[in-house]
């Protein structure tokens, strides 16, 4: 038996302890071996061509509606990356960054959005080997009795490995005030194989900004293993007009010649109101307002009005006109009835 | 037949030296590429007709990385030093399902191996059997 197989894999913390100081000393030999180097800027540009990086980051940036920090924070990481794999190619060794992440942010800020790229992404950029997305909620990684938790979480975390693991809602995940909940075990199956599975898989989290602080206070240990906290801000009402317009488009639609205006005045008068979430808010106020329009054609071709093409198309501002919002007070966006 | 140190082969791979678990990954990785499913395997009866193995943990339908199943592999070598520990393929299709590639990932560090027993039977008849070393102590209980 060769000495690496038999060799017991380290689950204690015993072990990465006396790895680091050798890291760190191999690290600084590696500086100086970097300045001898200077071919490696020819490498760096067929690399970033062959792995069509570019191409990626210009997808990321033209799909997405502002998210500054979210894209920056990538393209970071991909020239990290990137970088990385160069100083292998002339014989540099070191560790492969932690990637772990955090998205927190108000709902419909587009943390799931992201999280479902980040998949692709990585694997683009030849960080996961697979680059599947695994999503999960508590109820996929929490058992219902004793001992059920542990093969729950581990038959999930084997699932995402190569690929993506993403924890949406993660702070559901542990309930401090329910000491028999076996929640704790999930954490500690997470915190086990993020630690020491690096290189098997991401974990992203996801959650509303407050719940997760929580969570982050309530499980020590945690937030230091994830290596980016990326808040996402709430969208001005500009990027919430790019944000429908993009939507209105992918959905082969159009917006008639008031509606576009409508759809503003609508908007900044439904942020002021409660239960608003971003992006999300926008797209069920698009699917409500499409069967306005859907209702108005229909209604229209019963009075035997000749249709085009144009009109199952142009979404008119008395659509958007008749929502509820106008109506002042008195909202109930997803109760049934008129909204 | 006095055969002490002798590697039972069983399975794809067992005249060659030991994988590595980079080596043993990639071979379970050009498995799930074919869509098998890997399992992992324990025992401490080497006997070659002691097929059915005990298993650790269900077989893997649903991996896409070989990573999970060497994690597994690792888990079962910890709990179980001195047994031997396989990883089966199995290709579930539909005309196949069978077992497609099964191969020794893990050997207890010593081998006893077997002896040849002769038994007298009526007619000057010898009948021939194996007897291996292992099985000289309880089951649960053959640290080699």
């Amino acid at each position: 038996m060769p000495e690496d197989s038999t060799a017991k894999p380290s689950l204690g913390p015993g072990m990465r302890t006396v790895e680091r100081p050798e890291r760190f000393g191999a690290a600084a030999e590696d500086a100086v071996e970097l300045e001898l180097d200077d071919d490696a800027v020819v490498n760096a540009q067929e690399l970033v061509r062959d792995a069509r990086i570019d191409e990626v980051l210009d997808r990321l940036d033209s799909e997405l509606v502002a998210l500054r920090d979210v894209k920056t924070r990538i393209r970071e990481i991909a020239a990290l990356l990137v970088v990385d794999r160069l100083r292998r190619s002339v014989g540099l060794e070191s560790e492969p960054p932690t990637l772990h992440m955090c998205f927190t942010g108000n709902p419909g800020a587009g943390k799931t959005t992201v999280a479902m790229r980040m998949g692709e992404i990585l694997y683009r950029l030849g960080y996961v080997r697979k680059g599947h997305l695994v999503s999960v909620t508590r109820d996929d990684l929490v058992g219902q009795y004793v001992g059920h938790t542990a093969p729950k979480t581990t038959e999930v975390l084997k699932r995402a490995m190569g690929g993506v693991l993403f924890i949406d809602e993660a702070y559901h995940i542990y309930r401090v005030d329910n000491e028999r909940d076996y929640g704790q075990e999930a954490v500690e199956m997470l915190l086990q194989v993020m630690e020491n599975q690096r290189q098997d898989l991401v974990v992203i989290m996801a959650g509303y900004k407050k719940e997760m602080d929580r969570f982050f206070s309530d499980v020590p240990g945690l937030s230091s293993r994830i290596a980016h906290h990326i808040d996402f801000p709430d969208y001005s009402i500009g990027e919430l007009m790019e944000i429908a317009s993009m939507m209105v488009e992918r959905q082969h639609y159009r917006l008639g010649e008031d509606a576009g205006p409508a759809f503003e005045e609508y908007l900044a008068m439904r942020m002021t109101q409660p239960r608003f979430a971003n992006g999300r808010s926008v797209r069920n106020a698009l699917d409500r307002i499409r069967m306005r329009q859907a209702i108005r054609i229909y209604e229209a071709a019963g009075r035997g009005r000749r249709l085009t093409k144009k009109d199952l198309v142009t979404i008119e501002a008395e659509d958007i006109l008749k929502s509820r919002v106008f109506d002042g007070g008195a909202y109930a966006p997803e109760s049934i009835g008129r909204s | 037949m006095v055969n002490s140190g002798l590697r039972i082969t069983q399975g794809t791979f067992s005249y060659l030296p030991d994988f590595s678990d980079e080596e043993t990954k990639s071979q379970i990785q050009y498995g799930i590429d074919n869509g098998w499913a890997p399992s992992v395997e324990f025992t401490d009866d080497p006997h070659p007709r002691n097929v059915y193995w005990e298993m650790w943990g269900m077989p893997m339908f649903d991996l896409k990385d070989a990573a999970a199943a060497l994690f597994e592999v690792k888990r079962c070598r910890e709990a179980f030093p001195t047994s031997y520990i396989r990883v089966s393929l199995y290709n579930s299709k539909l005309t196949k399902q069978t077992t497609a590639l099964q191969f020794i990932v893990h050997r207890p560090p010593y081998e006893p191996g077997f002896r040849l027993d002769r038994q007298e039977s009526t007619d000057r008849i010898v009948r021939y059997t194996l007897h291996a070393y292992a099985l000289d102590r309880p089951h649960g209980n053959r640290d080699a």
